[in-house]
């Protein structure tokens, strides 16, 4: 008992590491959403026009929708008109129109591992830092424009390569898709944007790091990473948000075009702020994230860490257009206290021999919800497709829940889909069997978690993966007493 | 000699059921102590007890260990302090390679005696040296903890970590049982070459056969939650001969 007592001391004084506020100034704009703030947050960037209608449309179409409720969360009820969607921590100096960097917000980024000075960057990673709705920088940018590669805002991208941006923008998740996307649409403030041209390999890790900082703000980032034929780029996201008593919307899109014979990684390290130990705060993610194989031999792969977030609305996915496509998704979804989490991935072979692997690890402790939810479709047309799911779920104290929804929709009689799936629970034996060899209860259940999970880390890049590693353990500080 | 262990009237139960009724017993540096008995006389309560499981309660008694009251330190810091128990059914932590899993264990000892961690290179030079001591396969130690192995291999790799760790009282708890006698040599081979003149062993055993490789020093015959008899190695053939029957009917 003294041992319990004391492991839960631990946990209630244990903060949450990113749970700082940064003392910005930020224009934020009034709460409140219809069509006049569409039209500010087009005009604050300068837009071209077909944007702004493309804005309202989405807008007008997100009007006549409801919140989803088929997923196993409960939300409550969102105020949409007492949000901001915009907040812009750069400020406009009067004398000097361009806009300066707060040394401020150089240490905030600092503060979170992310120095934003390229002298001092992790080695082989370029990186995108987006504060509120802003991006703040853009590191390695002239290196890569050397090879044709571009990296950088969506905003700067609207204004600088506006056909490619109109090109794409849209044409992998419609605004249409759902009430989120519909929202994100008519909203979205910033995010990064990506083209690598034909036959390049990018030679770095491209990076965007989310932040959310303003109070009573959501975050609503839209990226959109295009792979032309025969190149490769492995890109990486992490987000992080203070500690707030009330619960912050974070909304966003990502979609990705890959072209014939090319390949992207899409690997997210999500800790946003989970709320308190009794539920309280914490960051609703509600976000569509998809990919559409476009040529022969295209492939996709997804890994996610999942450790944050009061609640996840997440399923990347991956359309398998082109013959021979491959599409993959890596999970490893935690959830501790009052977290829920409904997350999993859609695999949609509509070409020929298509393939496609799902590895989902869903860890569940204290009084959490945890569901995988996934969708694999064979095309009548998609000859020879194949598909492997493997669903794991592992339970940490008897309060918290596991579910799994796999959903299968085949109308081709050649395709070939397995689907196993287990439940386990970590055993007092296990965690004595550590104690007895010197290793202490939190770390061994870290331990314990970490090689549960090992299949999905594995497929991180190496500085990720250790991180992923220290963060599935602290997300657990204090799961089991 | 001096005491190492020293076992005074320990009483325990599990699940409100009294099992340890009175153990008394005193092990020095450097002994070699079997405790044999018929099947539920509390033989692995006792080992339990001894490092810690939490399942059990002492209700009575106390443990002296190097001078420290044993009863009040946590199961990691017992096995800090030198006190490593070989599992009688080894658990499987799936995903975890043996060699992370000893890197963890190890730290975690060296960090308890305020020594630094040790550095990859060293510490994969020390693990392939221990794997040698006892024979155990390169392939074995990249698997994870225990996950798939064969009974005998599960024993074998207890006497590995009994080796990495270099504990200064280990308990073998019924490490024969499943164990063809060729795994049985292996096993008792490399016990015998990790012994130290200042370390010592409890072999908790049901047969005797274990104890034609490991050679006691001194025997105890446990039933019912006591200690009813000790004695010389001597002792082991007479239990085989007349079994366990004799030892009931005197008590």
């Amino acid at each position: 008992m003294k041992k319990k007592n004391s492991l839960l001391k631990k946990l209630a004084n244990k903060a949450y590491e990113f749970g700082f506020v940064s003392k910005i100034k930020t224009d934020i704009i009034e709460t409140g959403l219809n069509e006049d703030t569409v039209r500010l947050i087009s005009e604050k960037k300068n837009e071209p026009e077909w944007l702004l209608e493309f804005r309202l449309q989405a807008y007008r179409h997100w009007l006549t929708l409801d919140m989803p409720t088929w997923a196993h969360l409960e939300i409550p009820s969102i105020d949409y008109q007492a949000i901001s969607y915009y907040a812009d921590p750069l400020k406009k100096n009067k004398e000097n129109k361009n806009k300066e960097i707060d040394p401020e917000l150089m240490k905030t980024f600092e503060k979170l591992g992310i120095p934003l000075e390229e002298r001092l960057a992790l080695s082989g990673t370029a990186v995108d830092a987006v504060m509120d709705s802003v991006s703040v920088k853009t590191t390695f940018k002239e290196e890569l424009k050397e090879k044709g590669i571009i990296f950088c805002s969506m905003s700067e991208a609207i204004q600088e390569y506006p056909d490619l941006v109109r090109q794409y923008l849209g044409t992998v998740v419609n605004y249409r898709d759902n009430f989120y996307a519909a929202l994100n649409t008519a909203v979205f403030s910033d995010g990064s944007f990506v083209y690598i041209p034909k036959g390049v390999r990018c030679p770095m890790e491209l990076s965007t790091y989310f932040r959310i900082n303003a109070a009573n703000t959501g975050q609503f980032e839209r990226t959109l990473i295009v792979a032309d034929d025969d190149s490769y780029v492995s890109y990486l996201e992490g987000c992080t948000a203070p500690m707030r008593d009330e619960n912050q919307l974070h909304a966003a899109i990502v979609e990705i075009v890959v072209m014939e014979n090319a390949e992207v990684k899409y690997s997210t390290v999500q800790n946003w702020y989970p709320g308190d130990a009794e539920g309280k705060g914490g960051v609703y993610n509600f976000v569509t994230k998809r990919g559409d194989c476009r040529g022969r031999n295209s492939k996709l792969s997804w890994t996610q860490v999942e450790t944050g977030s009061a609640i996840t609305w997440k399923y990347p996915s991956c359309i398998l257009r082109g013959d021979n496509s491959q599409g993959e998704f890596y999970s490893v979804a935690l959830t501790n206290n009052y977290q829920q989490a409904d997350t999993g991935t859609k695999m949609i072979h509509l070409g020929k021999n298509t393939r496609s692997t799902i590895i989902s690890k869903g860890i569940s402790a204290g009084k959490s919800q945890n569901s995988y939810r996934g969708l694999v479709r064979v095309s009548k047309n998609a000859d020879g497709a194949r598909n492997y799911s493997q669903c794991d779920s592992l339970l940490l104290g008897d309060k918290c829940g596991a579910h799994t929804f796999p959903y299968m929709d085949i109308h081709n009689n050649s395709a070939i889909v397995e689907h196993e799936a287990t439940t386990s629970k970590i055993s007092e034996d296990q965690l004595f069997y550590c104690n007895q060899r010197g290793i202490g209860t939190e770390e061994a259940i870290g331990l314990i978690v970490n090689g549960y999970a090992k299949e999905v880390l594995n497929k991180l890049p190496m500085e990720f993966a250790i991180e992923a590693q220290k963060l599935l353990s602290v997300s657990l500080e204090g799961a089991v007493g | 000699m001096e005491n190492l262990l020293e076992i005074k009237n320990l009483h325990a139960t599990i699940d409100g059921k009294e099992i340890l009724k009175g153990i008394n017993l005193t092990v020095k540096a450097g002994e070699v102590h079997a405790i044999m008995g018929p099947n539920g006389s509390g033989k692995s309560t006792l080992s339990n007890v001894l490092v810690g499981h939490p399942a059990y309660t002492v209700t009575e008694g106390e443990v002296i260990y190097k001078g420290k009251n044993l009863l009040e330190l946590a199961p990691e810091d017992r096995s800090h302090e030198g006190l490593f128990l070989s599992f009688q059914y080894p658990v499987e932590i799936p995903g975890v390679s043996i060699t992370n899993f000893m890197r963890a264990a190890v730290n975690a000892k060296r960090q308890y005696l305020g020594l630094e961690p040790m550095n990859a290179t060293e510490f994969l030079k020390m693990m392939r040296e221990k794997r040698a001591l006892v024979n155990l396969d390169s392939k074995l130690a990249n698997r994870s903890v225990n996950e798939g192995f064969s009974g005998g291999e599960k024993k074998r790799n207890e006497i590995f970590q009994m080796a990495v760790l270099e504990p200064t009282l280990s308990i073998l708890d019924e490490t024969d049982s499943g164990l063809d006698i060729d795994a049985l040599r292996i096993v008792a081979e490399g016990v015998n070459k990790l012994k130290r003149e200042d370390t010592s062993s409890i072999v908790i055993t049901h047969y005797q056969r274990l104890l034609d490789y490991i050679k006691p020093d001194i025997v105890h015959v446990l039933y019912n939650g006591k200690i009813v008899k000790t004695a010389g190695p001597e002792l082991v053939m007479e239990l085989e001969e007349r079994g366990y029957d004799w030892i009931k009917n005197e008590n």
